[in-house]
């Protein structure tokens, strides 16, 4: 690691303050950036640890209806809150899918939607030609290996796919992730959250300098909503395709449904086509839930080595909403 | 906000106070507690999160020590392995581990008897499925995973299922 | 009696506490950190090395590159045979015979350029990452695609240069007419990918010199191999060289030979006049280290009506460095398994500008069955004959390729128990489903060549207050052999184990061979067998009885059959010894010459198929083997077990890709490469082993069983997938693109 300065925040003031500095960066469970500093990813000159600032690491009931949840709450403690796992399943099992029991203790929710690619020219130990690392040394996944690559939403500058499992829950549920900034805060919904890179393929996300991540919130309870990783290994492996489905249900017919793909594109993404006319569909009727979900795939571009990817998506899809439905209200 | 380059750091290790002074930020906890404190039960496999063999409790609860900068850890309490046992007695998972053959070579086991320790108190031991899930940040290239959740269920005192 | 007892590990205790040390865990006064920097390019030259950004880093010593290396000397293989090409070779113990650092010559990516030393770790790792490096590239030769037309183009007949242990080509019988006689044939190309060990220990050594005398703590698998290798580069005589490695965290062949980076840190020490500790980053361990190789072998079968094989064909190619022609012997599978009146076998090396291969546990066998095995699926269905039935059709009752009997061999024993134990003959015949899983069943034969290295030496200390220390210069990989040779030495002594302390890892100790190749139980524990019985022979003189004739029971010596005795005590007051020193050693060539010896078994493998999802996943294994007597089955079990998930990691997931264009591995870490976990694996892993003493391969009637459990397992899971689906999967590993 390049050497830098560090302190430890103790008001919201000051963090974001100190924050708007160019070249700081903040520090909540590091299971992240402690790596991007060993890989020279990013060589911030001083660390704000946030990890102790008070009060965001809650989770509060909103008066409305919905969840308030601290961005510095560890991941195990979010999917494993009493009102997460009997109210939002698909972010409770998104969660408890990532990652490993001892990284989860660590890693703050706010911190997962952050993390950038796990492409693996951008994570090699020598810096390769990518423009995620160094803009204009070229996309090495373009046309080396891509098997597990961007099927949405890619361009010839990037090709790559944001791995966070909570983010894909998050974008199915409409939530909002809550920001503070010396310029004042904002609400950002998740699914406009992480950037595609048509514009700035070396950008992540929407969050400026020092803009610090306060909660998300989470709307209405999504009782029967479910989450799928499909990965090579059981466990303590990103996935290949994951798929959240959050239902409203009348009997066995669909009211109203929310799909979001993760690792099929650089932000989790949703499947409106496809929701719109899975409304009125029933859940047994395998049939009409495919044709459904095949209307979101006119979009999707396989790489030279990834067509298998379209149509794991779409199985992923399809099992996610039945694993939904299978969830009591 | 106050930076600094060199920092003083007190923290408990094992019911041991230490205070450090001087300490360089980029220390991880792994490194402070291998290469300072001469800690070294406590391995270092990858670096990167990426195999639990850093395994440790901090205030109580299991985490990778290779991703916390030890400068964060002020006034924190860590225990490691050496810490686990009550002087020769030694803690239940790790007579479990003697009892269930849970290692051959051994590295990776300080981390997977830390993890399985705070596993049994986090209460994941309803089923050998759940166990092998939440051990699963763990890797054994010997693979000696079947006896080890062997180890576990035997040190949650379940029978077997 | 000891032997066969389930004996707890007494390396338990240091192991479960923290207390064993491994490499990286030793300090010396005045400790520097070495760092290594690395080639980013496979081939080239390197035209300069900018040192000074580094050496601004607090805390960074000095930086040293190939200029300020001494010039290493030549490591003369222990086969070299004067007027052979293998004068010029050299050969194991040393990995490789290409040295970095001795010039500016770029052979690999990943190749050590530069050595930075800080007096923390942080110094050095922030210095090496501000060495500047520039470059002349060269055009790298690149892996060939993996496909059998573009591989087999790429291959060449390997020359001698040290890992050429057997002839390239083997035939027997008129292989075109067995061709041509055939009722059944399967022809096909089987291929797997690179794989690495990925040891939970990434290697360290310890270097230190005093007085020109130099001090190693070194994670290894062979500490002697370690001393002679380093003595040659160094130009020092061995006997000022001293290894240390008393618990090494995992070796599967990737610490068994030496590699350049133990020669840097002992040379970086020399030149500092500092202790310099180099333990390897996980990323180094891809590119410093060996692998194994990318394959591809194209079997032919042929077979009459009755499912008899009547020719065996069988071409082999693997990647191997521009430096060495490392050839993996696949083919020993085809030689060893099945009877057949001819075969044709060759190997073939590729070469690129890759990092050097090496063994990877169960090597070999390992591949040579994934191949194999999966043919005679294939030939069996073919056939329509029950593959387990087409396998005892086929059974080798003497060794194939020589026609020598065997040393002992129950396989058809391991067979049939195996397929009770899994109930394969009452296996559902009709497609199964579990929801959205296709269920499948497959099986394999396992099977493991025997090496015996030559000579190890163990000695056995018998104190006259009844305790035992046994020392020999072998190594704890984890094993049991630190359970096994107290087993063996409490039995001649009559003495509980908590009386038996063993000592190893240190050339200090009588010198005991490598620990790989499944050899350490057979040689090593031979070894502790005769040094106890001649400490019994020694005590019994003192005693004046005649050392043929007697028994230790109860720390009592006394004539075979009569009660009592005297303590050991008693006998040695009468004399002025303190401890009687036993020796003994085990000469392979003393034992089963003119006898085919191997080890056997049978995998039999449930596996479920998401087809929608591509998963495979593992729902339960019966694995039922010949190897002779079991010392310990309690770390027998775990033994089998390890080798078995072994080959579900190389069924199912494991892989090192070669980066086409970068001429790199793409991944280096073990988020990018996927190796089992716990979640993976079922508990229901049935291990079995033939009663069995195999009295001609070992006086202890075992052999080795490190690796056996490893080989089959690859083939058993295609074959169930096949199954289950009907899709035959040809390519290693069998990951959800190759399901869907
Ligand atoms: C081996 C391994 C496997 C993993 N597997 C998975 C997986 O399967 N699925 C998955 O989803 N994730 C996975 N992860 C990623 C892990 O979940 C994230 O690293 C973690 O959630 C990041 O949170 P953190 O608090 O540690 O972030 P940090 O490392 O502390 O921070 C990451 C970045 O976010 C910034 N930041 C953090 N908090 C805030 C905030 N509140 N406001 C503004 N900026 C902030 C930091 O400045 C930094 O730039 C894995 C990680 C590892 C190492
Ligand atoms: S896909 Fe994106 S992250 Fe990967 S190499 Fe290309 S630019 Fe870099
Ligand atoms: S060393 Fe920390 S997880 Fe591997
Ligand atoms: S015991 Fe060797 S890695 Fe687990």
């Amino acid at each position: 690691m390049t050497p830098f300065v560090y302190a430890r925040a103790d008001s919201l003031g000051d963090t974001i303050a100190a924050g708007a500095a160019p070249d700081s960066a903040f520090l909540a469970g590091g299971t992240e950036l402690l790596n991007w500093l060993r890989l020279g990813i990013t060589e911030p000159t001083r660390i704000i640890d946030i990890s102790r600032l008070d009060g965001l690491d809650q989770v509060e009931a909103l008066p409305g209806g919905g969840l308030t949840i601290g961005a510095l709450m560890h991941l195990n403690d979010v999917a494993l809150h009493a009102l997460v796992v009997r109210d939002y399943p698909v972010l409770s099992q998104a969660i408890l899918n990532a990652a490993s029991p001892q990284l989860r203790n660590l890693a703050t929710i706010g911190g997962n939607l952050l993390q950038k690619t796990r492409c693996a020219y951008f994570r090699a130990e020598e810096q390769l030609p990518c423009n995620k690392r160094q803009l204009g040394s070229g996309c090495s996944a373009l046309h080396g290996i891509n098997d597990n690559h961007a099927i949405f939403g890619w361009t010839e500058d990037c090709v790559a796919t944001q791995p966070s499992d909570p983010a894909v829950a998050l974008a199915a549920l409409d939530a909002v992730i809550v920001t503070a900034h010396r310029s004042g805060g904002r609400r950002i919904p998740a699914a406009e959250f992480h950037l595609l890179p048509d514009t700035r393929p070396e950008a992540d996300n929407v969050l400026q300098q020092g803009e610090l991540i306060t909660a998300i919130e989470l709307p209405a309870p999504a009782p029967r909503s479910a989450y799928l990783k499909v990965r090579e290994r059981e466990s303590y492996e990103y996935a290949i395709v994951s798929a959240a489905a959050v239902l409203e249900m009348d009997g066995q017919t669909i009211r109203r449904a929310a799909l979001a793909l993760g690792s099929v594109a650089l932000r989790p993404w949703r499947l409106s086509a496809a929701e719109e006319q899975l409304a009125g569909a029933e859940i047994g009727d395998r049939e009409a839930l495919s044709t459904a979900i095949e209307q979101s795939f006119a979009q999707a571009r396989p790489l030279s080595q990834n067509a298998y990817k379209i149509e794991l998506a779409k199985t992923a899809a399809l099992r996610a909403i039945e694993k939904a439905a299978r969830m009591s209200s | 906000m106050n930076f600094h380059d060199r920092h003083l750091l007190r923290l408990r290790v094992n019911g041991e106070d230490h205070s450090l002074s001087d300490l360089d930020p980029r220390v991880t906890l792994l490194d402070l507690l291998r290469e300072r404190l001469h800690l070294t039960g406590t391995k270092k496999g990858c670096n990167f999160g990426e195999c639990g063999a850093c395994t440790v409790h901090l205030d109580g609860r299991r985490v990778n020590a290779c991703m916390i900068l030890a400068v964060s850890c002020e006034g924190r309490e860590v225990t490691t392995i050496e810490g686990l046992a009550d002087g020769d007695a030694l803690h239940p998972v790790q007579q479990a581990f003697i009892d269930h053959d849970g290692f051959q070579c051994g590295f990776c086991t300080p981390g997977q008897v830390m993890s399985a320790a705070a596993l049994i108190e986090e209460g994941h031991t309803g089923s050998d499925a759940e166990i092998r899930e939440w051990m699963s940040g763990n890797l054994c290239r010997c693979s000696a995973y079947p006896q080890i959740v062997e180890a576990v269920r035997a040190a949650a005192g379940r029978a077997s299922q | 009696m000891m032997i066969s007892q389930p004996v707890a590990r007494p390396d338990g205790g240091v192991k479960v506490t923290g207390r064993a040390r491994y490499a990286a865990d030793y300090f010396a006064p005045d400790l520097l950190y070495a760092v290594l920097v690395t080639a980013p390019v496979p081939a080239g030259r390197v035209t300069s090395i900018m040192v000074d950004d580094a050496l601004a880093e607090k805390g960074v010593v000095r930086v040293l590159t190939h200029e300020d290396m001494p010039k290493f000397g030549r490591f003369a293989s222990p086969r070299a045979e004067p007027d052979t090409q293998m004068q010029q070779a050299e050969g194991p113990p040393a990995a490789q015979s290409f040295m970095p650092m001795q010039g500016d010559e770029i052979r690999h990516e990943g190749q050590p350029l530069a050595i930075v030393l800080g007096e923390t770790l942080e110094a050095a790792e922030a210095g090496a990452r501000h060495v500047a490096l520039r470059f002349e590239f060269a055009e790298p030769e690149l892996p060939a695609p993996p496909e059998w037309t573009a591989i087999d183009k790429a291959a060449v007949v390997p020359r001698e240069s040290g890992f050429l242990f057997l002839e390239p080509t083997f035939t027997k019988g008129d292989v075109d007419r067995g061709l041509s006689d055939a009722a059944a044939m399967v022809e096909a190309v089987y291929l797997q990918p690179s794989r690495h060990h990925n040891a939970m220990e990434p290697s360290a050594t310890l270097a230190e010199w005093n007085d020109g005398e130099l001090t190693l703590h070194d994670a290894t698998q062979h500490v002697y191999g370690v001393r002679q290798v380093l003595a040659a580069r160094l130009n020092v005589p061995a006997g000022k060289v001293r290894v240390i490695s008393r618990h090494t965290g995992g070796g599967f062949g990737g610490k068994g030979w030496i590699w350049p980076h133990q020669v840097l840190a002992a040379a970086a020490a020399r030149i500092m006049q500092r202790p310099v500790r180099l333990a390897l980053s996980r990323a180094n361990a891809y590119s410093c280290l060996g692998y194994q190789p990318r394959m591809a072998q194209k079997i032919v079968l042929a077979a009459d009506r009755s499912g008899k094989l009547t020719a065996v064909q069988q071409d082999v190619v693997n990647l191997t460095t521009v430096s060495d022609d490392f050839v993996e012997f696949a083919t020993e599978a085809s030689k060893g398994l099945y009877a057949t009146p001819a075969m044709r076998l060759s190997q073939r090396v590729e070469r690129a500008n890759v990092a050097m291969p090496t063994a990877l546990r169960a090597p070999v066998e390992g591949p040579g069955t994934w191949a194999l095995e999966s043919a005679i699926d294939e030939l069996a269905h073919r056939l329509g004959i029950d593959p387990l039935d087409l396998r005892l059709i086929n059974h080798a009752d003497t060794d194939p390729a020589t026609g020598q009997p065997w040393s002992s061999k129950k396989l058809r024993e391991a067979y049939e128990e195996g397929a009770r134990l899994f109930g394969w003959r009452e296996r559902p015949r009709k497609p199964q489903r579990d929801g959205d899983w296709l269920i499948g069943y497959g099986m394999a034969t396992c099977s493991m060549g025997c090496f015996r290295h030559p000579t190890p030496a163990a000695e056995v200390r018998l104190h006259r207050d009844g305790r035992v220390l046994i020392r020999t210069g072998t190594q704890d990989i984890g094993t049991g052999t630190l359970t096994i040779f107290p087993q063996i030495a409490a039995d001649v002594l009559g003495l509980p184990m908590e009386k038996i302390e063993l000592e190893m890892g240190d050339t200090e100790l009588p010198e005991a061979g490598p620990t790989y190749g499944s050899s350490s139980t057979m040689g090593v524990g031979a070894a502790v067998l005769a040094a106890a019985e001649d400490a019994r022979s020694q005590l019994a003189r003192l005693a004046n009885l005649l050392p043929d004739e007697v028994e230790m029971h109860d720390g009592h010596i006394r004539r075979r059959g009569a009660a009592g005795g005297q303590t050991i005590a008693d006998v040695m007051s009468h004399t002025d010894i303190g401890e009687i020193i036993g020796s003994g050693s085990f000469d392979p060539a003393q034992h089963g010459n003119g006898l085919a010896m191997r080890t056997f078994g049978a995998i039999f493998m449930e596996v479920g198929v998401d087809p929608g999802l591509g998963l495979l996943r593992l729902r339960r294994a019966v694995g039922s083997y010949s190897a002779g007597r079991i010392v310990n089955p309690r770390t027998a079990r775990s033994q089998m077990t390890g080798g078995i998930i072994w080959g579900w990691g190389m069924a199912a997931m494991e892989q090192s890709r070669h980066e086409p264009v970068l001429g790199r591995f793409l991944s280096k870490n073990l988020s990018g490469v996927a190796i089992p976990v716990n979640a993976d694996i079922p508990g229901d892993i049935i291990i079995h082993f033939v009663d069995e003493v195999d009295e001609h391969a070992s006086p202890i009637g075992g052999k080795g069983i490190g690796e056996l459990g490893a080989t089959g397992v690859a083939a058993a899971v295609a074959n169930a997938v096949f199954d289950a689906t009907g899709k035959r999967i040809r390519e290693l590993p069998i990951t959800p693109e190759k399901l869907l």
